[in-house]
């Protein structure tokens, strides 16, 4: 079949009898089927020339309606009639049946629109810390940034001593674990410290990355531009 | 714990999290206290704060507490946060979703027989955003998918359980998927 117009206005053939009967002004439990029958084949007929989608469905109920009325139009006879009743009393009560659901969208509808005025807290977007400041989560370049003011303080620093650099990022890994070990949180400069040359830093930088990497550390920011401090990540351990 | 101590942590609990809450989660923390009484404090609480002119409220949803901004401030929120109008679900959706919510447990075919079109890729939709899921499969013939209301049904209505679904005509809901229907009733 060929879907390329999504006819909103009538999602189905129920719906399009649905509304044929509320503008008429219609008793959905008393309709006369021969009446809407006609007005139901001229709007099929106005969506093919409107090249809307006609489903298959459309065109079922369509020959269910004509077969009523066809029926209908026929000599009286006990047994016709009886069975157009059936037929005809079997779509009245699918579309009885139709409409309580309908309402009932209408009114989750109701409800879905009133959820969308309401709001709780976001996830994971904000954090109390035990001092109560409000914590958010750090991107790399926020990183990058506290890392290169580490950077520029060491520059300051003249040379006085020249070391060879034999730090390990395992090395560094412990040594950061350590400092969380004896305290719940520490302030990300401080982690840099003991560092004393650039090439320190960057390992202990490093390190840091593979913590939080493999979910050892957490990191959270006091504020936008605010302090970074690392944290034990707590459902490790 | 006594009353204003309960309540006052409660409050705090519920200002902190951005999930429904509860009360057998919020017991975890003070076993001590039965269930009644922390129904009573947030009872309590939601009285407070549900006094003229708030701006945050208690609700109940999906089975437990939530704190939300109060409807009426929404549009300067929506403003101050630069929140787009979230996506809505469409007609044929919602109308799915209301058979599959009040028929549960429900196959495909019942569904396509009351909406009288098919329902394929609506259904597709409403799994993909967890407001429906399958419940196993019918031992008939074909062996149909079965079903229900999903996690985020309850959630995405503002419902407190399924039993809060409104009675529309002479429509009920049975008890298919209640799971979130039996923790509540067990709190009280």
């Amino acid at each position: 079949m060929n879907y390329r117009v999504e006819q909103e206005i009538f999602e189905g053939p129920l719906d399009l009898l649905l509304y044929l009967i509320k503008k008429e002004d219609l008793d959905i439990c008393n309709v006369s089927i021969s009446r809407i029958t006609d007005e139901y084949l001229e709007y099929i007929h106005l969506m093919r020339v409107l090249d809307l989608e006609v489903v298959g469905e459309f065109l079922v109920v369509a020959a269910t309606l004509m077969q009523i009325k066809s029926r209908a139009l026929l000599p009286d006879e006990e047994a016709a009639e009886e069975e157009e009743d059936d037929s005809a009393e079997a779509l009245i009560q699918q579309l009885a049946e139709y409409r309580k659901y309908k309402e009932a969208a209408g009114d989750l509808e109701q409800r879905e629109l009133c959820q969308q005025n309401v709001f709780s807290r976001p996830p994971g977007r904000e954090e109390l810390d035990s001092e109560g400041e409000i914590l958010l989560d750090v991107g790399l370049f926020d990183l990058l940034g506290a890392l290169s003011s580490v950077l520029e303080r060491l520059k300051e620093e003249p040379v006085t001593e020249i070391v060879q650099d034999k730090t390990t990022v395992r090395e560094k890994v412990e040594f950061i674990l350590e400092l969380l070990l004896k305290e719940e949180k520490i302030n990300f400069t401080s982690t840099f410290a003991a560092a004393r040359s650039k090439v320190e830093v960057i390992v202990t930088f490093l390190a840091l990355l593979e913590l939080i990497k493999i979910q050892k550390v957490r990191i959270k920011q006091a504020g936008q531009f605010g302090e970074i401090y690392l944290y034990r990540h707590q459902t490790t351990d | 714990m006594d009353d204003s101590e309960l309540r006052q942590f409660i409050e705090a609990l519920l200002f902190t999290v951005h999930d429904p809450i509860s009360i057998d989660r919020i017991r975890e923390v003070i076993e001590e206290v039965e269930p009644k009484r922390i129904r009573e404090a947030i009872v309590s609480l939601q009285g407070e704060y549900g006094g003229d002119k708030r701006g945050i409220c208690i609700t109940e949803i999906a089975g437990g507490f939530l704190m939300r901004t109060a409807p009426e401030v929404s549009p300067w929120l929506k403003k101050f946060h630069q929140i787009e109008t979230r996506e809505k679900l469409s007609k044929p959706a919602l109308e799915t979703l209301a058979i599959i919510a009040y028929k549960q447990p429900i196959i495909r075919c019942e569904i396509e027989a009351i909406r009288g079109v098919g329902v394929g890729h609506v259904l597709r939709t409403l799994l993909e955003k967890k407001l429906i899921k399958t419940m196993g499969r019918k031992k008939a013939v074909g062996a149909p998918i079965i079903y229900g209301t999903g996690e985020e049904f309850l959630r995405h209505f503002g419902l407190a359980s399924l039993a809060g679904l409104p009675e529309v005509g002479n429509l009920e809901v049975k008890d298919g998927s209640g799971r979130a229907q039996e923790e509540n009733r067990q709190d009280r």
